[in-house]
């Protein structure tokens, strides 16, 4: 089972504390993978916020791919980060690993929010399509705001490869995941935290019902519901139908993935809603022993559970900064100058949020709505 | 020594061309005369036998030859009282002296065409070979890599839906002041039901026998009101008792509207008193059993109450044509009737048609697929039951079920219309008692429920019918068991209490089997259809058409 690691804070942090938090819940990562997703972000990029940001790492030729395909889209180089890689034994390094802030291309840049964030979706996918066949170019995320950092290995072991202890990276939000590869073939492409429009989440467990959760996503029509290395990428992509496409108030993610039962329906205000949500969606129903925890763009950080609450999950921390991690002795390391008596230990009906810049947490009781 | 005329036998079938022998133990029979008189055949008779026996009475061999005449069970070679291995005869047999034999070399088809008439029987496809169904396993068990759920001690939700499912972007909600969905004024929302994935499939009154069909329809109702299983069971053509109709338990039945129309004159009048809806009205268009073909049920079984139920003399034969006939074509009747029987009920009700088994099903789920009053598409695969057909048609019409809803579910899937439009598949669940696996099998292919017939004859009523054409009687009126006939004699022979008892365990039983298959699958929370990747299957062609794993 893997472990999830996310701290959102009122000011930058760096992303060794998520690590050093996954350090501590050890026994449930392998070394087969590490992945970040950092929201909010500081140090270099503090005052590029409007500025897509690409994340991935290619060969030297994807490189070349890449410059060339952005170039000829028009996409011009605003800053471009790549980590100071130190050799660490057993874990490959590839040519390159960047995070780029773009330019819109000039006929985009008076376009609005969302026609802006379908170039972007087409652009990653386009450049991940490119790159996918010979490995040489593998792109995670193109957003504002949001840079992802995955490679295989151990996530302590990564962060000295990637130089994070003297990096200038920061950032408000940081979401990171140590994997237990237990199902599939490694692969970069399966490494949590997923991302898609400035949606992101990280699950440890596993997708029972990943085959018609997928069948329905695949056939709403969106390009971006695509991938599904891992069939948790499910979760991020079932979070962005809810409340990007259908537009859906947060809370409707946990009626939709753990509907209710029929018989506690009536108890909520918005039971006739319910009811028909529960019937429409009912493919998006999640069955696996699951946790989900993730972001959405305006910086909720939110922790869920499937319905039978088989997964721990522990969100602790004060006002101006919370974690949300899967173990207690994760959030003793990432936060542990805190009311330990305030800790909250999400119980099957619950969905944690944690508010934009971590203001306040907030347990919302799907029973009770 | 016979004269040589009497070797003529102008083609007379021998004992061993019939497809069962009886097989008589004189040393065991009392001739009580018991098996003579239940032979719903008259199979087998009474005869007199001329024995030559060599006897010795004295101390030291002294062979005398004696001829004596001895009174035995004789079985008859008249091809229309053949034995139909029903085996009525062994069960009242005292003394276990006689037994009908399957025949695997019979030639009955050579000869049961006497008058130039088909054969004709109930029952169902008369191949013993595995189905398709049996030979899909559930290999993708989650205990591997996660804690399996436990089936005795989590919860499960073993339901599924009936009706047309909107999809989100058209349902009528929008974002409340107080950031809850809230469902907006206007818009027409299809009725759903919440039922068992596993129906009882559509069986009239009149082809059962009212103690079967009444045994059948309390069993259903004890699921519901006791146990809380929402099994629902659908009539068949030719209606449903007036009392029914009238009662709070029709919610839990589907009447079927076929092209004989029988039944609905009474169900229309009452349609002002009812006090419940019915759970939804199938149109029958088909049946995989016999595709093409009508359905006749003989004047001999129209006795009062099937002929006060369907409106009509008694003693007539009612035959429901092949097609509707007052359309011209399946996608207006299926468009006319969908939309009139909704209009009946108000909207209230779901409507669905069925069809049986075809290569041109997706034609007609894509006409269903743009109709948004359709509420479901029922199938009935090749193995389904029937009361009468011809034995062409049960054995060599139509199309397995497996592949036809695989078909039909990824069509919806590519339409992403999988969950607006249930399936529910037919024909040959169960057929070899391996109901839950059946059903489950079907489910991940993508049926939303699945019928039974047949089944639950053999469970509840213990028809005696096989696919090695055992009994197969349904068509006679000589039901031996007494669940498809409406002679007195023999439908007493069944109690209904006992039938309505062996239903409730079936389902009972079922349930927890779906249990027992999903838990280890790690699936609890919403029937797992579509889960194609729960499904492996040994047989390479297999697992291609069906799109699922191999494996060996």
């Amino acid at each position: 089972m893997c472990r999830l690691s996310a701290i959102t804070s009122s000011s930058y942090f760096s992303p060794m504390e998520n690590i050093l938090a996954l350090e501590t819940m050890k026994e449930g990562h392998d070394g087969s993978g590490m992945g970040m997703v950092l929201k909010d972000l500081g140090g270099p990029f503090k005052d590029l916020k409007d500025y897509p940001i690409l994340s991935g790492s290619c060969t030297d030729r994807g490189l070349d791919m890449l410059d060339d395909y952005m170039q000829a889209a028009d996409f011009q180089v605003k800053y471009s980060w790549e980590p100071k890689i130190r050799p660490i034994p057993g874990i490959e390094p590839r040519d390159h690993y960047f995070a780029r802030a773009y330019q819109y291309p000039e006929a985009y840049q008076e376009r609005d929010q969302a026609e802006k964030e379908d170039l972007l979706l087409e652009t990653r996918l386009k450049l991940r399509s490119m790159g996918e066949r010979d490995q040489s170019l593998f792109v995670f995320s193109f957003y504002p705001d949001c840079l992802t950092l995955k490679e295989v290995g151990d996530p302590l072991q990564l962060a000295d490869f990637f130089g994070l202890d003297n990096s200038c990276l920061e950032a408000r939000i940081i979401l990171a995941q140590g994997r237990q590869n237990t199902n599939y073939a490694i692969c970069l492409y399966a490494c949590h935290p997923f991302f898609i429009q400035g949606y992101s989440t990280m699950t440890n467990g596993e997708n029972t019902a990943f085959v018609p959760i997928r069948e329905y996503l695949t056939s709403r029509g969106l390009p971006g519901y695509t991938g599904y290395n891992s069939d948790s990428e499910a979760f991020t992509h079932i979070l962005h139908f809810i409340h990007r496409q259908l537009r859906y108030p947060l809370v409707y993610y946990k009626d939709v993935i753990t509907p209710l039962k029929d018989e506690e329906i009536p108890g909520r205000k918005d039971a006739e809603a319910l009811g028909l949500l529960k019937k429409s969606l009912r493919p998006l129903c999640i069955d696996g022993p699951n946790v989900v925890v993730g972001f959405v763009p305006d910086g909720t950080v939110f922790m869920v559970h499937d319905s039978k609450k088989l997964r721990p999950g522990i969100v602790g921390g004060s006002e101006g900064k919370y974690a949300l991690m899967s173990e207690m002795c994760g959030l003793d390391r990432a936060i542990p100058q805190r009311d330990r008596s305030a800790d909250i230990f999400p119980m099957r009906y619950d969905m944690v949020m944690v508010t934009p810049n971590a203001q306040e947490v907030r347990v919302w009781n799907q029973l009770h709505g | 020594m016979e004269s040589a005329s009497r070797l003529d036998q102008n083609g007379e079938p021998t004992l061993q061309d019939f497809p069962y022998i009886i097989e008589w133990r004189e040393d065991r029979c009392t001739r009580c005369g018991r098996c003579t008189a239940v032979c719903p055949q008259q199979a087998i008779e009474p005869a007199v036998f001329a024995q030559r026996i060599v006897l010795s009475e004295s101390s030291t061999p002294v062979p005398t030859t004696v001829r004596r005449v001895m009174h035995g069970i004789r079985q008859v070679r008249d091809v229309e009282r053949y034995c139909t291995g029903c085996g009525m005869c062994s069960l009242v047999c005292p003394n276990m002296a006689i037994a009908p034999h399957y025949n695997p070399r019979n030639k009955f088809l050579f000869y049961k065409n006497s008058g130039g008439s088909p054969y004709k029987r109930g029952g169902r496809r008369n191949d013993p070979s595995p189905s398709t169904l049996d030979r899909l396993k559930f290999t993708r068990i989650s205990m591997l890599t996660d804690p399996a759920l436990d089936a005795g001690r989590h919860e499960f939700y073993i339901r599924t839906l009936l009706g047309r499912i909107l999809p989100p972007d058209r349902l009528p909600l929008k974002v409340g002041d107080d950031n809850r969905l809230v469902v907006g004024d206007g818009a027409f929302i299809p009725p759903v039901r919440e039922i068992f994935p596993i129906r009882i499939g559509s069986m009239s009154i009149g082809a059962l026998s009212p103690t079967m069909w009444e045994g059948l329809a309390m069993g259903v109702t004890y699921l519901n009101e006791v146990e809380g299983i929402p099994v629902v069971m659908c009539s068949g053509e030719g209606g449903l008792p007036p009392r029914l109709l009238r009662s709070r338990f029709i919610k839990y039945f589907i009447p079927q509207i076929a092209s004989g129309y029988f039944g609905w004159d009474e169900i229309i009048h009452t349609l002002p008193d009812m006090v419940e809806d019915p759970c939804a009205i199938e149109i029958k268009y088909g049946q995989g059993a016999k595709p093409g073909d009508g359905g006749l049920l003989m004047a001999y079984k129209v006795l009062k109450l099937i002929a006060e139920i369907r409106g009509v003399p008694m003693y007539v034969d009612l035959a429901s044509p092949p097609t509707h006939q007052t359309k011209y074509s399946i996608e207006e009747a299926v468009a006319k009737m969908i939309q009139s029987m909704s209009m009946a009920w108000g909207f209230r009700v779901p409507v669905y048609p069925k069809i049986s088994g075809t290569k041109t099903a997706r034609a007609v789920l894509n006409n269903l697929a743009r109709n948004p009053y359709a509420s479901a598409l029922c199938i009935d695969g090749e193995d389904g039951g029937t009361g009468a057909a011809y034995n062409v048609s049960m054995d060599k019409m139509g199309h397995p079920i497996a592949s036809n809803i695989r078909d039909c579910y990824l069509d919806l899937v590519r339409q992403g219309k999988q969950n607006e439009l249930p399936l529910i598949a037919a024909g040959g669940i169960g057929k070899t008692g391996n109901l839950a696996a059946n059903a489950a099998a079907l489910i991940m292919l993508g049926a939303s429920a699945v019928d039974i017939g047949r089944y639950i004859l053999q469970a509840a009523g213990g028809c005696l019918g096989d696919e090695y054409n055992r009994c197969n009687l349904c068509n006679t009126g000589k039901c031996p068991r007494g669940i498809t006939t409406q002679n007195p004699r023999l439908y007493r022979r069944l109690d209904p209490d006992k039938v309505a008892e062996r239903v409730v365990e079936v389902f009972k039983s079922a349930e927890i089997e779906l249990k027992k298959i999903f838990a280890p699958m790690g699936r609890s929370t919403q029937l797992p259809i579509g889960m194609s990747d729960g499904l492996s299957v040994s047989d390479r062609a297999i697992a291609d058409r069906l799109q699922i794993d191999y494996a060996c």
